[in-house]
């Protein structure tokens, strides 16, 4: 009872994942500031910023639905912390894992985003709308290629959990170059789930403001922006679990380390990825998704059928 | 077309050293010629109020202290620093300066009074 | 389409997407922009009503101030329209500097253009490199004239500072660096697919609209319409100077961006010919304190476009009219005209696209009852004691507040 408390509570859930998430939000604003040139946030920023946030007042609109208003990015937070404790960490070896986790995962992943259209629908400002249609839109174009993707990694390992995908690709570490279209097609997709540029067209703040967060205040903006930077994390390691589990066998301490440096080098490419590439609009999203990002899943997908053809005859 | 044009560029950023100014930590250097805060010299007046009349924003007043002593009330808060003051006296009494960080949480400590005595500092 | 299915948005007048206060009322039907209406006024002044309150020579900061990114736009041509009524000859060198600071002001405008299209378009590295090089020019600007944007350097008659051969070297190597810059950022512009994809196509504008609706500057001439004031009827020093005029027929944001990154280039050009082939002599001749009566129309191509300014004295030290038309008001019709039936996403660049500059466009408020059209201008009496009426019946009375506040102001 307790330790299962211990787990969702501190490590590796809530408090180690909120502070695991607000570092990479620091590291991912950093480099994109060096990347420009510039000098960046403090290392503290992100908690300041946080901490800031929850001092303050909540204003909840006149018109918004008080209860939808204040519910959403409770839910988006809870579905996403809850996505860790299904990720291998080291060991080859999650919290709680089952035959069909990563189906799991997946749609939890999806939650948040969910959460943030009804956030932002019912807090009934006009750019909160316009942000919250423009999300599902988006939602529906990234959503396939990154599922493909990731199930054409699992495809390979023959199973569909998380922990036996580890321990496959740990007896053939080579196995995870034939996935590497996928992880390409994966990262693209997960820019369009965090909403980073070139895909940050639902808070696209020259156009419509704040998007769904525009009317969100205090510790309800608090919460959504820490959900984000979960998400972030979150993401990261489903990326890293499935196309680069190797290295699971190795001590408690180090695997969690290894861990970790596999996380932050995929937050790095993606702040590299969003420094260099303008905001697309949501009409030309689509067919970048849809014309580029789908083929190319598929295209993985059929080569590691035919792979696993020649290798497991 | 090519996406990622300025690739090479950003990550050559990622060695260099940061563009970014330290203020204020570290301060740069204004020109010579910046035009600051404006300063009197009361030996040269000669109260023709030139300064005065030609003053866009009314921001500085001569007031007459003495027998061809003249004292100047210069507010900082009205000043445009355009130093045209600098320009129209004859006698080059008015100069202006480098200085340029002049914010003040009091109001009152941004009119600058010159002495008619030049051996008293200007008092703030 | 009924009228339901539209919705209102209103942009502005406070947006981020906006740096000043204008209010652009978008009719959506779903991302697609059915209808526009523009509505100016939030940041009148009331410069022209203050210059007539003021004199001549005071009148140069004041007019200087109309703009922030071009102000030696306004300075110069608001001098020149008086020096053309008291018919004083402008020396050679002060007419060579004024064009060298033109042009410096067309660059560090073009440059920070260029940063804010990228922003806008969320390319935000763009903006930090742009404006990272933009440092460059205004320290030289800050050199040569004592501040980095109203520069002071016009006075009735001439110019205030001499150029020496320092700063002259200082130019040239800024010059050499901008350009090394400049030729890298038409690459990016001209290369980099999401910078293609977000402008070409984008705020469309024929060149018989752009004629129609009176574009000018770089909205007009990206559309063919080859409309250079200094070509066209030169002022300063461009009758001597050897620049060619840039046209471009993309007619969207597109072309609106190659022109304005290969003018940086011709920009280069002139500074060096102004550099070298200025003249020895004077920087000034007396202009008298008081300009006989006449009246006199100026015309001076801005950074965004061409900028007039009409004076009326009447003898005495302060002038009777003074009227000015920025750029941005010119081609305003063109925006409305360009956000037909576009995206929702598109509606910050193609405003962005005429580097628009708010600020100096108020020029008039005019007041209308909600639901009727008629139109109703009130002096300024009428206005001040209608404020006053109305804040008394929502139960403000501000005649206690107004004597609290002159005999605070009397104290300090």
């Amino acid at each position: 009872m307790f330790e299962s408390l211990f787990y969702i509570l501190i490590f590796p859930g809530v408090l180690f994942v909120s502070v695991f998430g607000l570092a990479a939000e620091v590291m991912d604003r950093k480099i994109y500031a060096r990347l420009q040139n510039r000098v960046g946030p403090p290392w503290f920023q992100t908690v300041a910023d946080f901490i800031k946030l929850l001092g303050k007042e909540d204003i909840v609109p006149i018109d918004a639905n008080p209860r939808m208003f204040r519910i959403a990015p409770l839910f988006a937070l809870t579905s996403a912390v809850t996505v860790f404790l299904y990720i291998p960490l080291w060991g080859a070896q999650s919290l709680f894992s089952f035959n069909g986790d990563i189906i799991m995962v997946l749609y939890l992943l999806t939650v948040p985003t969910l959460a943030f259209f009804v956030g932002g629908w019912y807090s009934t400002s006009l750019f909160a709308r316009i942000g919250s249609v423009r999300a599902v839109t988006q939602l529906f174009a990234y959503e396939v290629p990154l599922f493909m993707s990731i199930l054409a990694s699992a495809l390979l390992a023959n199973t569909w959990s998380m922990k036996e995908i580890a321990s496959f690709y740990t007896q053939h570490p080579y196995y995870c170059f034939f996935n590497i279209i996928g992880f390409a097609v994966a990262l693209v997709s997960l820019l369009g789930k965090l909403e980073k540029v070139p895909f940050d067209i639902p808070e696209a703040e020259t156009e419509i403001v704040a998007g769904i967060f525009t009317e969100y205040s205090g510790r309800l903006l608090g919460i959504l922006r820490l959900t984000i930077d979960i998400e972030m994390v979150v993401g990261s390691a489903l990326l890293a679990a499935v196309f680069f589990p190797v290295g699971m066998t190795l001590a408690p301490v180090i695997g969690f380390l290894l861990f970790i440096v596999k996380v932050l080098i995929i937050v790095a490419i993606m702040a590299l990825l969003r420094t260099v590439v303008a905001r697309l609009r949501i009409d030309q999203m689509i067919d970048f998704c849809w014309k580029y990002m789908v083929p190319m899943a598929v295209c993985q997908l059929l080569m590691n059928l035919v792979l696993k053809g020649i290798l497991f005859r | 077309m090519r996406p990622g044009k300025m690739f090479g560029e950003i990550l050559c950023s990622l060695f260099k050293k940061p563009a970014t100014n330290m203020y204020p930590a570290e301060k740069l250097d204004m020109p010579k010629n910046f035009r600051g805060k404006i300063v009197f010299d009361p030996a040269k007046c000669i109260g023709c109020k030139l300064c005065m009349k030609d003053c866009p924003s009314g921001a500085i007043t001569i007031n007459k202290v003495g027998e061809k002593q003249f004292e100047a009330v210069i507010d900082l808060s009205k000043c445009i620093y355009c130093a045209q003051c600098v320009d129209s006296c004859p006698k080059k009494a008015l100069e202006a300066t480098k200085e340029v960080e002049l914010a003040q949480l009091d109001i009152k400590k941004l009119k600058v009074v010159f002495g008619a005595n030049p051996k008293s500092d200007a008092k703030e | 389409m009924r009228e339901e299915e539209k919705f209102k948005i209103p942009i502005g007048p406070q947006h981020p997407a906006l740096k000043e206060p204008e209010n652009f009322s978008l009719a959506l039907k779903g991302e697609k922009i059915m209808g526009v209406e523009i509505r100016l006024g939030y940041n009148h002044r009331g410069i022209e009503k203050a210059a007539e309150a003021r004199t001549y020579v005071q009148d140069v900061y004041l007019l200087e101030r109309v703009c922030g990114i071009c102000s030696h736009a306004h300075s110069t041509c608001f001098v020149q329209a008086v020096e053309e009524i008291a018919g004083a000859q402008v020396p050679k060198r002060a007419l060579y500097i004024r064009t060298l600071i033109a042009e410096l002001e067309r660059i560090h405008s073009h440059l920070l253009w260029l940063g804010v299209a990228g922003h806008e378009i969320g390319f935000d590295t763009l903006l930090m490199y742009t404006w990272r090089d933009r440092e460059i020019v205004m320290d030289i600007l800050a050199l040569l004239t004592g501040n980095r944007v109203n520069y002071g350097i016009n006075t009735l008659g001439g110019v205030r500072r001499d150029i020496n051969k320092e700063e002259i070297e200082t130019i040239n190597n800024g010059v050499d660096i901008l350009e090394e810059r400049t030729k890298y950022y038409i690459e990016v512009a001209t290369q980099e697919t999401t910078i293609i994809k977000r402008l070409s196509g984008v705020g469309i504008l024929s060149r018989e609209d752009a004629l129609e609706l009176d574009a000018v500057g770089p909205t007009a001439r990206a559309s063919g319409v080859k409309r250079d004031i200094r070509h066209d009827d030169p002022y300063a020093a461009y009758a001597e100077i050897d620049f060619n005029v840039i046209t471009d027929d993309h007619s969207d944001v597109y072309g609106r961006t190659v022109v304005r990154v290969k003018e940086l280039m011709e920009a280069y050009k002139i500074v060096r010919q102004c550099l070298k082939d200025m003249p020895d002599g004077p920087i000034t001749v007396k202009v008298p304190r008081k300009i006989p009566v006449g009246e006199a129309i100026s015309r001076y191509e801005a950074p965004r476009g061409e900028d007039v300014h009409f004076v009326k004295s009447n003898g005495t030290e302060y002038p009777e009219r003074v009227k000015v038309r920025a750029p941005t008001l010119a081609n305003l019709r063109a925006v409305k005209h360009m956000l037909k039936d576009r995206f929702l996403a598109d509606m910050p660049i193609v405003v962005a696209a005429i580097d628009p500059c708010f600020s100096c466009t108020d020029r008039l408020i005019s007041v209308e009852n909600n639901g009727s059209r008629d139109k109703q201008f009130l002096t300024w009496e009428a206005l001040r004691n209608y404020s006053i009426e109305w804040h008394r019946d929502k139960g403000i009375d501000f005649t206690e507040l107004n004597k609290n506040f002159r005999k605070r102001l009397g104290s300090i």
